[in-house]
Parts: structure tokens; sequence; C-alpha cells
């Protein structure tokens, strides 16, 4: 086992708004056990005195779960994007580096906006088109247990953006719209009612900044915290749009 | 001219609800919430969502479901709410399964069954360990669809503050701020459904509650009138996993397994817990409860840990955590029967339960209180489908939902029907809302602006003085005084004398918030002014749910006075005097408190009243026991 050290540093690369240049700032703080990124940061925001014990504004970032559930607090810590509330500090190495999500725009410190995420998921239908949220009295529609243990992979998607900080193909300039929106159209597209709007899923991901950009990678199923199969969904869509390239060509959709 | 608008604040479970029927009714509905809405609290419910299903050959019934509710709930929710909740939950459940919610399955594909605690019957619908996060997705989705259409309009990463009230006493629309540029902006609207989650971080860090459940909006409209009640209903989870930041879950599944709870005999012993030897440990729920041991009630066990801990001073190393022990028991039978529980402990303790034992103490998990609200009663004895006046607090035109409110759950509430409250809620939130707006006066006049910029000012006040503020408190360490003050004395056990210094220790607090430092000068993003600003109305909210709890000297549910309780005489039962006597004074306590506590705002204390229940569905005729 490692030995403990009796202080955790933190180098932590700042930036006080979307259009300020970043800086770095070394802070260290006295350790204790079963700390994680996120409660360190908390510990932090109490006294943010740099290790040269200069006083400054307290570190922003987000969470909310500390579950490793809501994808909130999702930052690169040593270099990997990763959740911070799941991060023990006890498993890391020291000085532990912070930096903003990448290919997100920073908004300040290590808060970034990820609505490309969410802009994402309404391009490519990620939804079940249904009457309403009523009730209609009938029985659910029958689902496999097998399938549902597939699918449930990808509905734990908590849009924490990791995969698509890690992807090479997705960021400012690209359209790519990255892996976890191209997952949920895998879901979507095995629904049983989901499956009736499959074309339209399918002609989204056909278009410019889909399915094609990706690169094949494979960075993102590296580091999705929740081990979603992202690269065996991809390989999936591969196969249902060259079978709908084949439909259109032939007009039978 | 254009339909009048709907504004929802809030994006759980109940929100979203609340969303699409105000915009399947042809409302255009702006949606306000502090982060991305599928980032909300309801991601975190890992258990289940109760419906009666009754696929599992228990004839299980509906009829079950609302006494169990009620019950559970020691008869303090009004009735014909809680028929319609359970009435409606498989038609609920249904309509998430459409939605494409990933729902686990039996062998034959239908909607599977899992046992929670305190029912006899099957009756709880779960998507794998994570049926919330899954819930709220299949609401999401259907809400981006419909702001695809434009039916919705989503403000992410902006703070309710304030209601705009008219001359007439009636909501119409909401202050609120950007939690970037800290523009403070107002949204006129004919009416407010309110969703906006509990609020278990006044007890931080002993809470399973998200960083954000603070109750700071229901605070606010609180403060602006609306009525909070049953505030002193509070449950407490008797094994959450400690940390810094917030303490963890550790499901009931735990207890119901085999685990078994301890502490060490000799106070502040410091070995290796593996090291201490049998009978050097005290299993103290064993001992105190024979007939059930490990699996006795929630709250038994809650209460339990607190009097080894904090009376008898036997917590681990003297403090506040006791032991879960699972090393006890088959690797491979823990391994497959508690799978999820140990993912989270080793991922967030980074040691492993089959190894060591893990350290537990109880946590505030949800609060059965909340915002007042209305219901029309049905001819069937249901709450009447549509009417205006189901979910409306009493100020005209504000609805509150979801966690928010008080209407389901009563003293307590059931494992696995708050996720059913929060849609169901939601739902019927959003259709008196849709039928409010229908019934609106089209000639009613306009919003005055001499209202809007009032209020406006006076929220933009607040921030000038924040960003000013250099005084010598903390913001984050007077949080961490409230959530010591409130676990101590507004917790799991309650006495009179407490209750009051509490109060006097909530001016002190508030006094002391005067007097921060914010400590930030960054205007942009500026966190500690929008938690300073949260952790002013937490105070507030702290001394409704304090004077609600100094009023009431009984026990019944999660509250717990033990100068008032009254025991079952041990071993006499129904038909002997002692028990006859017993349920004479059962009945006089039911008299003087079977009735809703109303917590009006009023500075410094608020005032007090109380309302009659409505048992129209089921009166208490016996006392419950559990022998
Ligand atoms: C660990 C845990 C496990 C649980 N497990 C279960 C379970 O198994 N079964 C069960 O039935 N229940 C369970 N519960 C309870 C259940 O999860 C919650 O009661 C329910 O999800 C609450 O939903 P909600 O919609 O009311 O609020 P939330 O999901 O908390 O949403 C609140 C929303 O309000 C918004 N908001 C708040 N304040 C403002 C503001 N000022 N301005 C703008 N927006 C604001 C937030 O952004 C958020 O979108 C559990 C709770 C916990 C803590
Ligand atoms: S496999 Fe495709 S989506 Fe995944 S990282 Fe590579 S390029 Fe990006
Ligand atoms: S696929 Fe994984 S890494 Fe990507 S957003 Fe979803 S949970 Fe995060
Ligand atoms: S705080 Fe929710 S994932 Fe980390």
């Amino acid at each position: 086992m490692r030995e403990t050290p009796s202080t955790i540093e933190l180098r932590i690369r700042r930036q006080d708004g979307p259009d300020t240049p970043p800086y770095w700032e070394t802070f260290v703080l006295p350790h204790a056990p079963d700390h994680n990124v996120v409660s360190v940061l908390m510990a932090l925001r109490e006294h943010p005195l740099t290790h040269d014990g200069r006083r400054v504004d307290p570190v922003c970032w987000d969470h909310n779960c500390m579950e490793e559930v809501c994808g909130s607090c999702a930052m690169l810590i040593n270099g990997v994007p990763r959740p911070a509330c799941s991060a023990l500090i006890d498993q890391l190495e020291q000085p532990i580096v912070l930096e903003p999500l990448p290919k997100f725009p920073v908004v300040r410190d290590l808060l970034v906006d990820r609505s490309a995420i969410d802009a994402g998921l309404r391009k490519v239908h990620a939804w079940i088109e249904i009457d309403g949220a009523w009730d209609t009295h009938e029985p659910p529609p029958r689902i496999a247990p097998q399938q549902w243990a597939a699918d449930y992979l990808y509905s734990r998607c908590m849009s924490c953006g990791c995969c698509m900080a890690a992807c090479p193909q997705f960021g400012a300039g690209a359209d790519f719209v990255g892996p976890a929106p191209l997952a949920q159209v895998r879901l979507m597209n095995a629904h049983p009612t989901g499956r009736h709007d499959k074309t339209e899923r399918l002609h989204a991901i056909m278009a410019e900044g889909g399915l094609s950009d990706c690169g094949n990678a494979q960075n993102c199923v590296r580091v999705c915290p929740k081990a979603i199969p992202l690269t065996t969904a991809i390989g999936e869509l591969g196969r249902q749009t060259t079978i709908q390239a084949l439909k259109d060509l032939f007009g039978s959709s | 001219m254009s339909a009048p608008g709907a504004i929802v604040v809030g994006g759980g479970l109940g929100g979203l609800w609340a969303s699409l029927r105000l915009a399947e009714a042809g409302f255009p509905v702006r949606l306000f919430s502090l982060f991305e809405v599928k980032r909300s609290h309801s991601v975190c419910a890992q258990g289940g969502i109760n419906a009666v299903l009754d696929t599992k050959g228990e004839r299980d019934s509906i009829e079950q479901h609302i006494l169990d509710t009620i019950k559970g709930g020691e008869y303090l929710a009004n009735q014909p709410p809680i028929k319609s909740l359970c009435e409606q939950a498989p038609g609920l459940i249904g309509t998430f399964a459409r939605m494409g919610v990933t729902f686990s399955r039996t062998p034959e594909g239908g909607l599977d069954l899992r046992l929670f605690g305190g029912v006899k019957h099957r009756r709880t619908c779960f998507a794998g360990a994570s049926t919330g996060q899954q819930l709220l997705y299949g609401v999401d989705q259907q809400v981006r669809r419909l702001e695809s259409l434009g039916r919705v309009e989503k403000f992410e990463w902006w703070e309710f503050l304030s209601l705009l009230i008219d001359a007439d006493g009636r909501c119409r629309g909401i202050l609120a701020m950007d939690l970037r540029s800290l523009e403070v902006r107002a949204f006129p609207a004919e009416t407010v459904v309110l969703a906006s989650g509990g609020f278990g971080q006044l007890y931080a860090p002993k809470t399973t509650t998200s960083t954000n459940s603070t109750g700071a909006a229901a605070s606010r409209v609180y403060q602006q009138g609306a009525w909070f009640a049953n505030g002193e209903f509070f449950q407490f989870h008797p094994t959450a996993m400690l940390g810094h930041d917030k303490t963890r879950l550790m499901s009931e599944a735990a207890r119901g397994e085999g685990g078994r709870v301890w502490v060490p005999r000799t106070p502040g012993d410091r070995r290796d817990p593996t090291r201490i030897p049998e009978r050097e440990r005290f299993y103290f729920l064993e001992e105190f409860f024979p007939a059930y041991g490990n699996t006795v009630a929630r709250d038994e066990a809650s209460r339990a840990i607190w009097r080894v801990t904090r009376e008898l001073g036997l917590g681990i190393g003297g403090g506040d955590r006791v032991y879960l022990d699972l090393t006890h028991l088959d690797r491979r039978f823990v391994a497959t029967r508690l799978g999820a529980i140990l993912e989270i402990y080793r991922k967030f303790a980074g040691s492993d339960p089959l190894d060591t034992p893990m350290e537990i103490f109880p946590a505030a998990h949800y609060g059965m209180g909340g915002l007042w609200v209305d219901f029309e009663r049905d001819a069937d004895g249901g709450m009447r489908p549509g009417s205006a006046r189901n979910h409306a607090t009493n100020i005209p035109g504000l609805y509150a939902c979801g966690e928010c409110d008080y209407a389901y759950h009563g003293a307590n509430r059931l494992g696995a029907n708050s996720l059913l409250s929060a849609s169901f809620s939601g739902r019927v939130a959003g259709e008196a809302a849709a039928n409010y707006l229908r019934g609106l006066d089209p000639a009613r006049p306009a919003l005055a602006e001499t209202v809007i910029e009032a209020e406006r000012r006076r929220q933009e006040t607040i921030n000038q003085r924040l960003l000013g503020a250099d005084g010598e408190e903390n913001p984050y360490t007077l949080h961490q005084a409230l959530g010591a003050l409130m676990t101590e004395r507004v917790g799991v056990v309650r006495d009179n004398a407490g209750l009051e210094q509490a109060l006097d220790e909530l001016d002190r607090l508030e006094a002391r918030l005067a007097r921060i430092g914010l400590g930030e000068a960054n205007r942009w993003a500026n966190q500690t002014l929008i938690f300073t600003r949260q952790l002013a109305d937490m105070i507030v909210l702290a001394k409704a749910v304090t004077a609600s709890a100094l009023a009431r000297d009984e026990c019944r549910g999660a509250h717990h006075k033990p100068d008032f309780e009254l025991p079952i005489p041990e071993g006499s039962f129904p038909g002997d005097p002692e028990f006859e006597d017993y349920r004479a004074r059962w009945r006089e306590n039911n008299t003087r408190w079977l009735k809703t506590t109303l917590a009006e705002y009023a500075a410094p204390r608020p005032r007090i009243h109380y309302q009659a229940v409505d048992l129209s569905v089921c009166p208490p005729s016996e006392p419950r026991d559990y022998r």
C-alpha cells in the first residue's frame, strides 16, 4: 500500500470567464481519509488560500448528486475526463491536476457549458413518439429481459460528457454530434415503439456531423464512467445506416 | 391574444410532469432549473416506484396500497389524494413504460415487481438499480420532444428568486436570476408551478439528498405568504455511509439480507473492527429488539443508533458512526444479493464491505412536510380530476408538486412511494394549473409595471449588498453550523428544551449571516453569492421546521419526542383493561394532535396553526401494533 500523505496538493487550471486567459494555481490542504475531489473542493471553497498563502476567489465547479449519477461534476482529473465525486483522493497521484472538461466552452474555472449534448439529443430525436402523457388503459409494450439487459446499458448515460471530451472528432469547429447522442439513437431504435421513427433518427445521423464523422478511435468507450458500450452502439448504427441507405436508394422506407 | 403562459420551477419528476401536461393542454411553458433538468435529484432514487400491478399471484390490491400509505403516514395525510394516487399509479407506470423507461422485466417481458420495506406484497416497479434516473430520463425526453416543437422553453442555469404578486394577491410570474451573469429578470406569467424538490441540505452533511436540495425556493414562497405544512416530519434513513460531502444511502436490503449492526462495547475502542472479538461487540439492535433484531423498522433503527452513539457514547472512536457488518455472510451470497450496495460502498469509501464492516449513521432522507396544497374531493372519495383546486397553494395562481409539497406521506413516507407522488402530483398540478388558466378572466388587467420594478429592485439590492459584504463570517462554515444544529436538536429524537435552544441558535445564525464576507470578487458565475442567498432562505425554513416540531407534543411517525411517548403496555392485548386504557389515551391523543401543522411566515418566529385532516377513506380505529 502507498504511504498516506499528510496533505492534498491540487493544481487547478482557472479561468475567470469565457473569454479570459486561463492560469494555474496550487493549493495544499490537510489530508483526511475518504475525501473525493468534490469534497476537497468543498473544503477549499471555505478557505481558498493558495499554497503561498494568497487569498483568492473560491474555485467554481458543478456538482449535485455526489453519487455519480447526475453527471454534473465531470472534469479532467490528472488528464482523464471523469466525474469528480467518485474520484477518491487516496487513489490519485499527487499533485492532483484539475482542468475543465475539454471540448466544451469554459464558463468559469472548472465549470463548462455542456448544452451541446442537449442539442445533439434534439438533433437525433432521442425520444419515443408518444401520443401524449396520459393513460391509454392498455398494457405497456412487452420487452424480453434479454433485450432489456442490452438496452439498460445505454439508458444509464448521464450526459456527463466524458466520452465527448475524449473524442478526437468532437469539439469546437466540428459538427460531429459525438458518441453520447449516437448511443441514444441505438437505444431509441430498439424500443418497440421507438422503432417506428427509426428512419428519421437514422437520417439525422446520416447527415453532416453524423455517424460518418466517427473515426473509430475508441477513446470514448475507455473513459465512460458508466461503462456504456459506445463503440458497440456505433457499430450497430453503422449496420443500420447501411441498410437505410439501401432502402433510400431503392425507395422503400 | 396569445394563450396565457405558465412557468414551472424545477425539472425533477414533479416539474417535468407538470410541464408535459401544461404543454399538452396547449399552454406555452417556460421551465426553470438551477442546472440541466436531467441532473435533478430525482436521479438518485435507486429502489423503485410503487404501483399495484398484482402480477405476482399475491392478491395485492389498490385498497391495500391506500391503507399502507395512510397507516405508514400515521393518518396525518388527507386521504382523498392518497386514494387517487394509488388508484392511478398503474396507469402512470404504463405511461412511463410507453415513454421508453427501461423497467426491469419478467421472463415474459412484463414489468417486474420487487418487495419493498413496510409492505407484504411485491408492489415496486424498478429499473435496474437506477429507477429514479430512468423515470426522470423518460419525462426529460418527452419534454425535449415538446421543446423541439416550440411548446416548452427551458431556462436552465436560472434560479427562481421570488414570485410576482399583484394587488389582488395573485401570483403573476416570477423573478429569476441568471446563474452566470447574475442578471435578475422578471418573467410575467399567469400561473406558476413550483416543483423545487426537498430540503435535506438543512441537515448537511448528514443527508442523503443532493447538494442542491436546499429548500430555498420553497422558503421563498413561504416568506411571500404560502403556508408550510408538517415541517416537523422528516424521515431519517438509519444506514447511510459517511462522507465529508454527504452521506450515501445504503439500502435497507443490507439489514434485510442478514447485515448486523454493532459497536465495540468499550467506548473509544480504536482497534480494527475485524480484530474485535465477538464478546466485545455490542449488537444493540438485537439486544434492544429481540423479536426483530437487525430488521427492525427504519425509525426504530435510527433511534437506537442515536441512543447508542449520542446518549451512551459508544459510537466508533467516540463519534457518530456504527458498524453495519456483512463480513460474516457468505461472500457469494452477498455479491449476488447486494451487488449495488457493494458497488457504491467500494466506489465511495474505497474499502470492501466483504472484508471490513461498513461505517454508517442515520441521515436526513426525505421531508414529508412541504408547501400546503389544496384538493377537491370527488363524489367517489378521491381527488376530482382536473379541479383547479388540486395542488393549489394558498396563493392563488401558485401550485406546488413533488417533494416540495406536503400532500401524500403524512407523518412518514413508505419506501418507493415518493417517486410515485412526485410524478403523480406533477401530472395533477399541471392539469390543475391548465384549468386555472382556462378559467381566467380574459379581461384581467396586466400586472402593474411598478410591482415588477419594485421586486426587481429588491432582489438587485440583495445582490449588491452581498457583493460588497466584507464581514468575518463564511457562508459555507455557517451552513455546516446549521447542519450540525438541525442534526443535533431537530433530528432523530427531539425535546422541547432542545428545540427552544435551536430556535435561539437559528436567530444567532441569522445574525451571523448578516456579517458575512463574500470572499468572491468575480461577479461572473459567483457561486458564493448564489449559495449565500440560498443559505439565508434555508435558515428561515429551518425555523419553520423547528417551530413546528416544538409545537407538536406527541410522537407520531418520524417526529419523536420521548417525553410524550405513549407506549403499548407490555404483555397486554385488546380486551385487557390496561390495553383498553391505553387505547383510550391513544384516542385522546389523536383528538388532540391528529391535525396538519401550518407554519405561516412571520418575523422573528413563524406563526403555527392547525387544520383538520380529511379522514374520509379510512378513519383511525386501531393503534399500530407491531408485536
Ligand atoms: C438517495 C435517495 C434515494 C431515494 N430513493 C427513492 C426510491 O427508491 N423510491 C422513491 O419513491 N423515492 C426515493 N427517493 C425520494 C425521491 O427521489 C424524491 O422525493 C423525488 O425524486 C423528488 O422529485 P422532485 O421532482 O420533487 O424534485 P427534484 O428531483 O429534487 O428536482 C428539483 C428541481 O427543482 C429545481 N430547483 C430547485 N430550486 C430551484 C430554484 N430556486 N430555481 C430554479 N429551479 C430550482 C432543480 O433544478 C431541480 O430541477 C430517494 C431520495 C434520496 C435522497
Ligand atoms: S470511436 Fe468515434 S465517437 Fe468514439 S472517440 Fe472515437 S471518434 Fe469519437
Ligand atoms: S456515454 Fe458515458 S461518458 Fe458519455 S455522456 Fe454518457 S455517461 Fe458520460
Ligand atoms: S455530483 Fe453527480 S455525478 Fe458527481
